[in-house]
């Protein structure tokens, strides 16, 4: 394609407000595209970090989640017997019964409202088996005491659920005594407590929700996995990594924005499409002078008809440069909602990746390239001598 | 009304950008009405509630239960019609994607609770009759084939194990508003299991539905039933079905925040469309608008004749776009299943709203090209090359 | 002298909804290699269609036209466009220069159909401005130029690639008295000093005394 760059580029400038108009017209398509897959992507990536690959985790197959997985003290007995169930230097075993529940408390702010906050009994080797989980405010509760720490999320969001304050459930009241911090999975978002304690509270003795343990090494898997396919007495029960566990937690929420956002946005990307179309159109129909001396001059049809689509590429990567910005800065929010999958409050930040970038530029490509394609075989097909003649 | 034939011909002159303007904003107002579909949909629990129904449950969250021993103590309470309660089930159908609601429920009572389920005589009887008898939607039995007499297996989460259920009954929701994908059975058959297996959780109580009187007692009602119960094991909170359905919603509101960002975004576009086109319409008609102020037509005339046709072309546009959204919200409730989304449908607000956004959009987009129309002077216009 | 393009029992017609309308008649014509040719005529005396012709722009509905021993009627179109950028040098009546084009960029624009490199282009270009005497405006765009020394970039543009011939349509038509002669002086110098064949076609008079021979179209013939 001879026709230079030069021509290309600078024939943008000289309709600059339709042109514009035609680039903010894509940016926004662009912009809610990358915002639902950040969205989306956001919520996986805070639930995918909030497992290890190196912990397993056992709940009940048929469950929906972990709220609705029951796993007695018989079978929690079975799994601490495992041999893979690593320990540590005094020789305790590293595993935790986790009895997981969900309280209502109220929302901070003006959108105020209930929301739904998973609290988790939990059992003392739990900050070994979660080394990412850090206490940063107040201390650990103390086993045997009607005491809960925090989430820094929870913190945050909830009213009454800050260091000091208590908070009443299942008949009592419990003092908030710590504030823990993850560094922003999904833990973030619970409350943690003595596991003994919770199951008294809510009448739930003998009885766990998941069973997590610590493998000595990641490859002693699939030895646990055959376990449970071998022995009937953990017929009922599913082993993932704890990755996994919560990974999966995210599938539901994750496809289900996926999808719906796509959806709508390649509907009113069309909108962005047919202003790009109008807007090739009309430069085409302006300069067929000076197309007509182009190929006076010897350029070839295929020459022409490149340099208009270029020309229509060019308006729709600016356009994806811009949405793609905007959406950038949407990775500083913090957000909260409720996961369909635990049924509870999550909060994550809207994360960028490379697929998502790249989904983007190919996505505006399309764009420019259905936008611009029939005005460039307009520009392409002109007749030489009328072209000139219509000056 | 030579004006509007004027209008009509001016958007005529350029079929090509006119069509496509006009294409391109439909589809853009489709999904504008599809996406306020799905919003509504979201809302079709709070939409379907009834004012004389109150719903009681656990106040610490809706997971944990209430002792049955509640229920005559709540049916004592004047202006109190009936109790009726649920638990609920949940539960695998084959697998973890075939969801729909499954609940266990006080057999004699919850017909009555719910009138908008319609069930025939002989059927109900049926399904009184059998222990492990089961009540489905008729759209849910329409998803999967359930029949009459079908045997339904499942693997129970909450309450383990496996089940079966035979289906004895078919509701018919009494209108598009209301789900038709629910599945009901026995709180008996529920209960005998657990006394049986895991003694600890029998005479356990999801939620309590109360269907009262006056709707106007809704609140002292409410509060008595709470009273009634403070500092028990089991505390409750008692409110009406339709704030029980929006707690639910609540959690979520980051979702519809985005969704309606997102209708706004799709009226930008089509603003932009609409406006780019108009700029470019009125742009090559300057020579035409100064020649006839000069035959004597006002600024008025001239604003008149741009905004008529902005306003024509954003009317047909979301006239043609709303008419499509019905077969487009038709496709996506035959692609997607009903469970998922059980009352989706196009409701008039959703019309009212695209129409007047069109409308406004007309007016908006002739704002650019109005203004630089009336600052032309005739002499500048009669000299302008395009 | 031999001649450098033959026109040979050539006819054209257009097409107007379903009429045909006969534009050419089986025109013949010869013109030798140097020649500075005028052709004038009433409006619709096909006076420019022939020069699209003989330019290579259309192709004849019968007979043929052989310039510099190629019969371009019986080319096809990529051929022709390519035969058009080596042979054929074009000036219009309103210049028909890019406009986001500096006026260097516009003259090397035909070189760019070329193998050249850029350092060799850049000598055509230099060479082809200091002909026409507008070195100092390289940089400037065309709204920037007077018509006159706009018309001058373009005949830049027509030599630059040193073609077979120049075509020129009413290339006086849009200038004032004293940039018309302007041009028509250096297109004098173009076809004594270096030698151009041109074929020029005009409605001024005063264009017409300047060339050698002078030809009259009426109704698709020559006479």
């Amino acid at each position: 394609m001879k026709i230079p760059f030069k021509y290309i580029f600078r024939s943008l400038f000289t309709r600059r407000l339709t042109t514009a108009i035609t680039i903010v017209g894509v940016a926004l398509v662009v912009f809610v595209f990358v915002a639902v897959l950040m969205m989306a992507n956001g919520i996986t990536q805070t639930l995918v970090a909030t497992g290890s690959d190196d912990n397993v985790l056992i709940a009940r197959k048929a469950a929906n989640g972990e709220i609705s997985s029951i796993i007695t003290n018989d079978t929690y007995g079975v799994i601490a017997a495992l041999p893979q169930v690593a320990r540590d230097a005094d020789g305790k075993s590293l595993i935790t019964g986790d009895l997981v529940v969900i309280i209502n408390l109220e929302k901070i702010g003006t959108e105020g409202g209930m929301s739904n906050v998973t609290v988790r009994g939990v059992s003392t080797p739990v900050f070994q088996l979660r080394p990412q989980t850090k206490i940063v405010e107040g201390r650990m509760f103390s086993e045997g005491a009607r005491e809960v720490i925090v989430g820094s999320s929870i913190a945050r969001r909830f009213e009454g659920a800050q260091v000091g304050n208590t908070i009443r459930f299942g008949g009592d009241n419990w003092l908030i005594v710590g504030m823990f911090d993850t560094g922003g999975n999904g833990f973030n978002s619970e409350m943690w407590g003595d596991v003994r304690q919770l199951q008294s509270a809510f009448s739930r003795e003998g009885a766990y929700s998941t069973v997590t343990f610590h493998l000595g090494s990641p490859d002693q898997l699939d030895a646990v996995k055959a376990e449970f396919e071998r022995d009937n007495r953990l017929q009922e029960f599913e082993v993932k990594t704890e990755q996994q566990f919560f990974a999966d937690l995210s599938e539901f929420m994750s496809i289900f924005l996926s999808a719906l956002g796509i959806f709508i946005t390649s509907f009113f990307s069309v909108g962005a499409m047919i202003g790009a179309m109008i807007t090739m159109y009309a430069a085409v129909a302006n300069r067929t002078v000076e197309i007509g001396t182009l190929r006076a001059l010897g350029f070839r049809r295929r020459s022409v008809l490149a340099a208009f689509l270029i020309e229509s590429l060019i308006i729709s990567l600016t356009g994806a440069a811009i949405g793609l910005f905007l959406a950038s800065f949407l990775g500083f929010l913090q957000v909260s909602t409720l996961n369909f999958g635990s049924f509870s409050e999550l909060e994550f930040s809207f994360a960028l990746s490379a697929e998502i970038i790249s989904a983007a530029v190919v996505f505006s490509l399309f764009m420019g390239f259905v936008g611009g394609f029939l005005p460039s075989i307009r520009a392409a097909r002109l007749n030489i001598v009328n072209a000139l003649r219509s000056a | 009304m030579k004006v509007l034939k004027l209008i009509w011909k001016n958007s005529m002159r350029h079929k090509l950008r006119t069509s496509l303007t006009i294409f391109g904003i439909a589809i853009a107002v489709i999904a504008f009405g599809f996406l306020r579909t799905v919003v509504t949909a979201w809302y079709a629990g709070v939409e379907a509630s009834a004012a004389n129904r109150l719903v009681t449950r656990n106040s610490v969250s809706f997971i944990f239960p209430l002792p049955y021993a509640y229920r005559d103590r709540i049916a004592r309470i004047p202006g109190v019609e009936t109790v009726s309660f649920a638990n609920w089930f949940g539960g695998v159908y084959i697998d973890k994607n075939r969801f729909f609601a499954r609940m266990a429920v006080d057999a004699g009572t919850i017909l009555d609770a719910y009138p908008e389920f319609r069930v025939s005589p002989e059927q109900f009887d049926a399904f009184l009759k059998e222990r492990n008898a089961c009540i489905v939607g008729a759209d849910l039995a329409r998803q999967y084939g359930f029949k009459i007499g079908d045997i339904i297996p499942m693997d129970g989460d909450i309450y383990p194990g496996k089940w079966e259920f035979v289906v004895r009954a078919i509701y018919q929701p009494r209108d598009e508003k209301i789900d038709g994908t629910q599945f009901f059975f026995h709180w008996t058959y529920l209960n005998e299991r657990m006394r049986a297996e895991m003694p600890g959780r029998a005479g356990e109580v999801g939620w309590y539905i109360i269907k009262i009187a006056d709707p106007a007692d809704a609140a002292s009602i409410s509060g008595q039933i709470d009273e009634m119960f403070v500092n028990s094991r089991a505390e409750t909170k008692t409110e009406t079905e339709a704030a029980f359905q929006q707690s639910f919603i609540q959690g979520t509101s980051l979702i519809i925040n985005l969704f309606n960002f997102i209708s706004f975004v799709i009226i930008g576009i089509i603003m932009l469309v609409l406006g780019n086109t108009m700029i470019m319409s009125a742009r090559e008609r300057t020579k035409e608008y100064a020649v006839l102020k000069t035959l004597g037509f006002s600024g008025q005339h001239i604003v008149g004749l741009i905004a008529g046709e902005s306003m024509i072309i954003s009317v047909l546009a979301g006239g043609l776009g709303l008419l499509l959204t019905y077969p487009v919200v038709g496709a996506f409730s035959l692609v997607v299943p009903k469970s998922w989304f059980p009352v989706f449908y196009i409701e008039p607000s959703t019309i009212v709203l695209a129409g007047t956004a069109a409308l406004l959009v007309g007016i908006a987009a002739a704002f650019f090209p109005i203004q630089r129309a009336l600052r032309t002077t005739i002499v500048d216009g009669l000299r302008f090359v395009g | 002298m031999p001649s450098i393009i033959e026109v040979q029992s050539v006819s054209k017609s257009y097409w107007r909804d379903s009429f045909e309308v006969p534009v050419l008649n089986s025109i013949t014509l010869s013109v030798p290699e140097g020649e500075f040719l005028g052709l004038m005529g009433p409006s619709g005396s096909g006076k420019t269609t022939l020069l699209n012709l003989i330019a290579g722009i259309d192709k004849p509905n019968g007979g043929s036209i052989t310039v510099a021993g190629t019969n371009i009627a019986a080319l096809s179109e990529s051929q022709l466009a390519k035969w058009r950028s080596t042979h054929v040098g074009f000036i219009f009546q309103f210049y028909n220069l890019l406009p986001v084009l500096t006026a260097y960029e516009n003259v090397e624009l035909p070189l760019l159909l070329t193998s050249l490199s850029k350092a060799n282009r850049r000598k055509h270009v230099e060479a082809a401005l200091s002909v026409v005497g507008l070195s100092d405006r390289m940089d400037h765009y065309p709204k920037q130029l007077s018509g006159g020394q706009e018309q001058r970039v373009a005949i830049a543009r027509a030599i630059a690639t040193d073609p077979t011939i120049l075509v020129a349509d009413e290339p006086t038509g849009d200038l004032d008295k004293h940039s018309a002669e302007e041009i028509l002086t250096l297109l004098e110098r173009l076809n004594k000093e270096f030698k151009k064949t041109i074929v020029m076609v005009t409605h001024d008079p005063r264009a017409a005394e300047r060339a050698h021979v002078v030809r009259h179209l009426d109704k698709g013939e020559l006479k």
